[in-house]
């Protein structure tokens, strides 16, 4: 993988995707291999948004490396509450750490801040831009489950400000992989995606109903619909019901069926789900270690 | 003769806007941030008959040559335009527009979750595409009145 910074899932191609993802594999199948590689190396993690998966996966990535991570903690008790900018608190940032992983909630902020600094800067999520280390770990998921060519995924919720959504269906536009886009209508995806989708040529089709789509699906990726996106509570209840999952849905689905989540969820997949062949969302979340140690080993070794 | 020196007469020096599209003229001024107010000398031909264009806008503007940026950026609009640079009443440069492969500092991105709407001390940049403008930073496409979009 030649790439100084991982900003979006656009700018990987099939070979990157693959290096990473079996990196990450033989990382999974021998940990130990993997324990004093970056023993002097240093990962600055600078979350201006909350997270739990994404930021303590790095953080474990790095250690499990043989490295170690500096935090920058709440942008409460940072610079940030004095009115820094992130193209300061990059620079300065940059002095500390080996290589940067930005979680920021306007889009494009990790384009910026690596325009300013000379280390690897990692998008752990830029507003309802994109993910790309979360796709990483997506696709690490559904190769396992259902390789990565000739694969029908349906991605449903929120597909409008839903960035691991962005994201990943960016990336599976390097394979031979159906998606079907499940969602309302006010919460479509965004135009510049479906121009990025179209210019690919892409197999994409937008459905409103899952039912339509379930049955041919091996991968339904189920993203959590958010509260305020919504005028009043009553449009929010209905269409949060209406994109969700239970036993009942998946009496529809095939057998093999894996049914993914980049987490949290709330409401949109019933806990009963959890205990059947399908639930794979804790699965993808374990994931993230290997994907990201595989990540940051590519990255800070400058390959 | 042509057409555009029967209705408007030459000028000294300055920059001659020829073959706008019809009906762009007051975007291109506004491109070009001329509203009136800093004394500039302005003559604007609008739908004047066009052999290649059938009907064109043409824009004259004294004692201002436009930089090869402004020319990229006015192509945007004016795909078709010539830029006739006078000086001492004579044409001393004459080139089409050409559009560029990216726009930088001319734009404001639409989207206002954008970086580049942060207060961060970032230019804003658009790739140039085909049928419109893409925002570098948050990939925010721009179709339509791309003149809505000009930094004040």
């Amino acid at each position: 993988m030649r790439h100084d910074h991982l900003l979006t899932a656009k700018q990987l191609s099939r070979a990157d995707i693959e290096t990473v993802l079996d990196r990450a594999a033989a990382f999974d199948g021998d940990p130990g291999s993997a324990r004093e590689r970056h023993a002097d190396k240093l990962l600055a993690l600078c979350f201006f948004e909350p997270s739990t998966r994404t930021k303590m996966s790095f953080e474990t990535a790095m250690k499990r490396l043989g490295g170690d991570v500096v935090d920058m903690g709440p942008v409460e008790s940072s610079s940030v509450k004095k009115g820094e900018s992130l193209a300061d608190t990059a620079r300065v940032v940059e002095g500390y750490g080996d290589g940067i992983v930005l979680r920021h909630p306007k889009q494009g902020s990790a384009k910026m801040a690596s325009e300013y600094v000379d280390v690897p800067v990692l998008n752990a999520g830029d507003g309802a831009g994109h993910h790309p280390s979360q796709t990483l770990l997506d696709l690490y998921t559904i190769r396992e489950h259902a390789g990565l060519d000739d694969i029908s995924i349906g991605i449903m919720g929120d597909l409008k400000y839903g960035r691991t959504v962005h994201s990943l269906a960016h990336a599976l536009t390097n394979f031979d992989a159906r998606q079907h886009f499940v969602s309302p209508e006010s919460l479509r995806l965004p135009r510049s995606v479906r121009y990025d989708l179209h210019e690919s040529g892409a197999q994409v089709r937008e459905h409103e109903d899952l039912d339509a789509v379930l049955p041919n699906l091996d991968v339904l990726y189920v993203t959590r619909i958010q509260r305020e996106r919504f005028p009043d509570e009553e449009e929010y209840e209905a269409v949060a019901g209406e994109y969700s999952i239970d036993m009942d849905t998946l009496e529809a689905a095939r057998d093999d069926l894996a049914v993914m989540h980049p987490l949290p969820r709330v409401d949109e997949i019933s806990p009963a789900v959890d205990d059947t062949d399908a639930a794979t969302y804790f699965e993808q979340a374990h994931n993230g270690v290997p994907v990201r140690m595989a990540l940051l080993d590519l990255l800070l070794n400058d390959e | 003769m042509s057409d555009r020196e029967l209705r408007v007469s030459k000028i000294q020096s300055g920059t001659v806007i020829d073959h706008v599209s019809a009906g762009e003229a007051l975007h291109v001024l506004s491109l070009l941030g001329i509203d009136g107010t800093k004394g500039t000398t302005v003559s604007l031909g609008m739908n004047v008959p066009s052999e290649r264009l059938g009907r064109k806008d043409v824009v004259k503007v004294e004692s201002r040559e436009l930089s090869d940026d402004e020319a990229e950026v006015l192509s945007l609009i004016a795909p078709e335009a010539t830029i006739n640079i006078i000086r001492d009443y004579d044409v001393v440069d004459k080139r089409r527009v050409e559009p560029p492969e990216e726009v930088s500092g001319v734009l404001v991105c639409p989207n206002r979750d954008c970086i580049t709407n942060a207060g961060e001390p970032v230019e804003t940049a658009f790739a140039v595409l085909d049928d419109g403008l893409r925002c570098e930073y948050c990939g925010e496409i721009v179709r339509e009145d791309i003149t809505d979009h000009l930094q004040d």
